[in-house]
């Protein structure tokens, strides 16, 4: 018994979803709209395990058209679901992860629309999440680049929208564009990425005048005997918009400022599902890759390069969202890596993997920023300040324009009378596993996982890459690789003990609260997932590898190498004991700067600014498009166009003409003399003329007969 | 010269003469009657032209019909004559000249050009008759013959709302 | 049969003559008798040249004239009628307010 007929359904349902949100979700309350949203994506989920299930017993792909595309000349493109194992595979975490965070978002956003005092935007956010989950299936089950494109593009609309979810502040609140600045940022990155695609794909179109899967890969490897240099372009322009979307370098530095938007989304479409569409992208078009070895070792070097640059960037970043944004671009890099090598089955099962630990992580990292704001505000509440607006109270009718000028003023009382708070800090947190126990074992188990301890599943994932990163010969990528799994290690055994251990720095972390329990079981599924998860390939087991070899034939088995293992093990664990001995033994004081300053000096100051990525950019980029801006705006608008050219050559020109041929005399005599000569000739024909027009039909008659005797005699006399 | 000549002599003066009388009576009513017996000496024409139905219907419908209703309108207005003008002076020398031009015109075209003449056939008997007429009038002719009851009938409808008097008033 | 062309002779001189009298007469209602003679003048050369040819469509074709004319004059007569009535006087020089 197959399902395959459910194929469209993955993107129908949560497109129901968010319809039925839209129009009815007015009227209905919190716990319906999450539900309605939360059930969309929860049957999508369910549709792809059945297509999954169907998979199991016809592993061959399977495409379902639902109606022709385009049809231009030899462009022929129909709207087509594939359903094979790695699209299949996708689907799954795409909607098992999605359905999760959706059911966490129903309490997360319950308590952020409430600090932000804007009730409305719940149904909103439901709504930009159901369009993500439908724009992420047509992403993975398209049938062709351009497909693949419109859920690529639909994607990056949602982490747009959702980027800058609370556009008009910033992430703590404060009137300001930064969210806006932030989700721009995230647009125009997307966008270089997003031409490289493009690139790729007309020359894809141009090489193998199709863009659909088979047809391309079917045509590769005769292409690559006669013309590699193209296949290698097609592949380095796909290389491109994977680093745009998949943030590596150079295009990563939209990713961390992405975590402006509410917790969910860093979850989602930061750190589990959307950013690893460039892995996806690349594991996909593994026959390209494998016929041009150049290609495949400059994406390899890309991400292991990326994961080592992002893991040190981790060690020195203060904002517990911003460490988890910086591991994520360096896992995104090892995933990279191992799709880059060919490892495509370990790159996809770290990509699992990393969905379920890191969904994990962001979640668990925004319950304690909740945690956070909700002993902050009991503080606000008890020393007798103002309350935080809206608590508890029904505030809909705030939403109108001046309701969101009146927040916006009673922000900024706020500021003036209160210290500036940040719930994400971690200088302000310090002894939470007392406070939150249950957020710190699930934090506990996702950082676990994510350093690659035994038996959690980041460690069979990481391991494989690191494998095959050795056994094929990938020497450098292998060390870069093993380092940055070390950083990895050690910056989040950094973070546990600053968050958890030691004594509150802020009176907001003595006085945090537990999350209630939509927000936490959520998280126990995806920390059971974050334990066991490594069963999905096993070594000698290898369920993943064979599942998706029916998709990728240049899938090898990998192997398991216990040198690897233990070496990787072994710095991970002593990363964790440098980390106790930095931070766990002598914990942080207020206002204590970090340890890890004094000993490094410049190069801590470095990772901590984010090695001046940002500001080499706008030194290098944007500073430089402002100056050009500037100099067409001044000198080739105004000073040329304007100044010279209108004002100069036109005008100047037109005013010399007129002086020297219209001067005085000419106007008066000539020009003048002439019109007013014919308006007079005019009137005194017109003046005679009129004598005709007497009123009498005699006359009239007359000239009828005059007429009748002129015509007569001309037809008689011609 | 024969007896037809003659004859079509002495109508022809006749009608000449009744339409100038029509032209110079300075008494309408006078025009009026000069123009019946004008269209009397055109009836007799036609009859002469095997065209019998025709003339009945000239004398009837002409001579009887609308002439009566002209000296019915010029004798209810009152307007046998009127008073001299002094609009238009050049009117009357300038109609003059176009008119004698307007029959040189004709002249030139009949004794020069010689436009219309020849030996002319003797049609049968029944040409002209009223039961030609009404043949063709009834077969080949049906749709305009029945329009023009239409057109009569708009002109009946037209005089009568022209000359009603205005209730609003 | 007399030559086809005295009758058009006669024919043009009638129409010349009724030509005048549209021009030269003030009463509408001569001009309007004129108009007639008009319409005569042709009605006469069109059964003229209906025997020359031995046609009856021209015939014909004078009775619609006829049928025309008496449409004509009674609307025409109604329009005079109803001028009396706003000017008190038909004299055709009063109605000259065409000129506007």
């Amino acid at each position: 018994m197959t399902f395959f007929y459910l194929a469209p359904w993955i993107v129908f349902f949560p497109v129901i979803g968010l319809l039925v949100n839209i129009i009815l979700g007015h009227r209905f309350s919190e716990k319906v709209v999450g539900t309605v949203a939360s059930l969309a994506s929860g049957l999508a989920f369910v549709a792809s395990a059945l297509l999954a299930y169907s998979l199991t017993q016809h592993p061959e792909a399977f495409r379902w058209t639902i109606g022709e595309w385009i049809h231009i000349g030899t462009l022929q493109l129909d709207w087509t679901f594939r359903v094979d194992t790695l699209s299949t595979t996708m689907m799954l975490v795409v909607s098992g992860v999605g359905t999760l965070i959706h059911i966490y978002a129903i309490g997360y956003m319950h308590e952020d629309v409430r600090f932000k005092s804007d009730l409305k935007r719940f149904r909103r956010f439901f709504v930009f999440l159901n369009l993500f989950i439908a724009m992420m299936m047509i992403l993975v089950s398209g049938d062709s680049y351009l497909m693949l494109f419109v859920g690529w593009e639909g994607v990056g609309l949602c982490s747009f929208l959702l980027i800058g979810f609370w556009y008009e502040m910033d992430t703590l609140g404060r009137p300001s564009w930064a969210n806006s600045d932030a989700a721009k940022k995230a647009m125009i990155a997307n966008r270089i990425g997003d031409f490289g695609f493009l690139i790729a794909s007309f020359l894809m179109f141009w090489t193998f005048r199709s863009l659909q899967f088979d047809q391309v890969f079917e045509q590769a490897p005769v292409i690559a005997a006669s013309n590699p240099g193209l296949i290698t372009a097609i592949t380095l322009f796909l290389l491109v918009g994977v680093t745009g979307k998949s943030a590596q370098i150079p295009l990563y530095v939209w990713l961390p400022d992405a975590m402006a938007g509410p917790t969910p989304v860093s979850a989602l479409i930061h750190a589990a599902t959307m950013v690893t569409a460039g892995v996806y992208l690349v594991a996909r078009s593994a026959a390209l890759y494998v016929t041009v070895p150049a290609a495949q070792y400059i994406v390899a070097m890309v991400g292991a390069v990326t994961a080592l640059f992002a893991a040190t960037i981790a060690v020195g970043q203060y904002d517990i969202k911003k460490v988890l944004a910086y591991s994520t671009i360096s896992q995104l890099g090892f995933m990279v890596a191992g799709v880059g090598m060919g490892a495509f089955a370990a790159g996809m099962f770290h990509l699992i993997t990393h969905a379920f630990f890191k969904a994990l992580l962001f979640l668990s990292a925004g319950s304690v920023i909740l945690g956070m704001e909700r002993g902050h505000h009991h503080l606000s509440k008890h020393e007798g300040h103002k309350g935080h607006e809206g608590e508890g109270s029904p505030l809909s009718s705030r939403s109108t324009p001046e309701g969101s000028r009146e927040r916006a003023r009673v922000r900024e009382d706020r500021n003036h009378h209160e210290e500036i708070f940040d719930p994400g800090d971690m200088r302000n947190m310090g002894g939470l596993r007392k406070t939150m126990p249950v957020t710190f074992w699930l934090y506990l188990i996702g950082t676990l996982a994510l350093a690659g301890i035994w038996p959690f599943a980041g460690f069979w994932s990481k391991d494989e890459i690191l494998a095959d990163a050795f056994r094929e010969n990938f020497t450098a990528v292998y060390w870069l690789l093993t380092v940055a799994a070390f950083f990895t290690a050690f910056y989040m055994g950094r973070q546990i003990w600053m968050v958890f251990f030691g004594r509150p720095r802020h009176e907001a972390a003595a006085h945090a609260e537990e999350s209630p329990k939509i927000i936490t079981i959520p998280l126990m599924v995806l920390a059971v997932l974050s334990i066991f998860g490594g069963a999905l390939n096993y070594p000698g087991i290898e369920t993943l590898t064979k599942w998706l070899e029916h998709t990728i034939e240049f899938i090898q088995p990998g192997e398991f190498v216990m040198n690897v293992a233990l070496i990787s093990t072994g710095l991970a664990l002593f990363a964790i004991l440098l980390s106790w001995l930095l931070y766990g033994l002598r914990p942080l004081k207020k206002n204590q700067p970090d340890p890890l300053k004094k000993m490094l000096g410049p190069i801590f100051t470095g990772m901590e600014r984010k090695w001046f990525v940002d500001e080499g950019y706008f030194a290098l980029f944007i500073n430089r498009y402002v100056d050009v801006a500037r100099f067409t705006a001044d000198m080739i608008d105004w000073k040329f166009w304007h100044d010279w050219f209108h004002e100069k050559v036109i005008a100047g020109t037109y005013n010399f003409l007129s002086n020297v041929t219209l001067n005085r005399y000419a106007d008066q005599r000539g020009i003048d003399a002439f019109f007013n000569g014919l308006g007079e000739w005019t009137k005194n024909a017109s003046a005679a003329l009129r004598q005709v027009q007497n009123g009498f039909v005699r006359s009239y008659a007359l000239f009828v007969l005059l007429g009748v005797v002129a015509i007569l005699g001309y037809l008689l006399f011609k | 010269m024969t007896i037809d000549f003659i004859l079509f002599l002495i109508l022809a003066l006749v009608a000449i003469a009744a339409a100038l009388g029509m032209l110079l009576s300075r008494n309408a009513v006078y025009s009026a009657l000069f123009l019946v017996l004008n269209f009397g000496t055109v009836a007799v024409f036609y009859i002469l032209l095997n065209a019998p139905f025709i003339a009945m219907a000239q004398v009837s419908v002409y001579a009887g019909a609308i002439m009566v209703l002209f000296l019915f309108v010029i004798m209810l207005l009152g307007t046998e004559t009127l008073p001299p003008s002094k609009s238009l002076p050049w009117q009357r020398p300038l109609a003059f000249i176009l008119a004698l031009i307007l029959a040189g015109e004709a002249t030139y075209l009949l004794l020069v050009r010689k436009a219309a003449s020849g030996p002319i056939p003797q049609p049968v008997d029944t040409f002209g008759s009223p039961q030609a007429v009404g043949q063709a009038l009834f077969n080949s002719y049906l749709l305009p013959f029945e329009i023009t009851s239409v057109l009569l009938l708009v002109a009946m409808v037209g005089a009568i709302v022209l000359t009603q008097k205005d209730k609003g008033k | 049969m007399v030559d086809v062309a005295y009758y058009v002779a006669l024919s043009a001189i009638l129409f010349t003559i009724g030509a005048l009298g549209v021009l030269i007469r003030r009463n509408p209602l001569i001009i309007f008798m004129s108009v007639e003679l008009m319409l005569n003048a042709a009605n006469l050369a069109m059964v003229a040249f209906t025997r020359v040819y031995t046609v009856l469509e021209g015939q014909i074709f004078v009775f619609f004239i006829m049928t025309v004319a008496a449409a004509e004059v009674a609307v025409g007569l109604a329009l005079i009628v109803a001028i009396f009535r706003t000017k008190h006087s038909i004299n055709i020089d009063e109605m000259n307010n065409l000129k506007g």
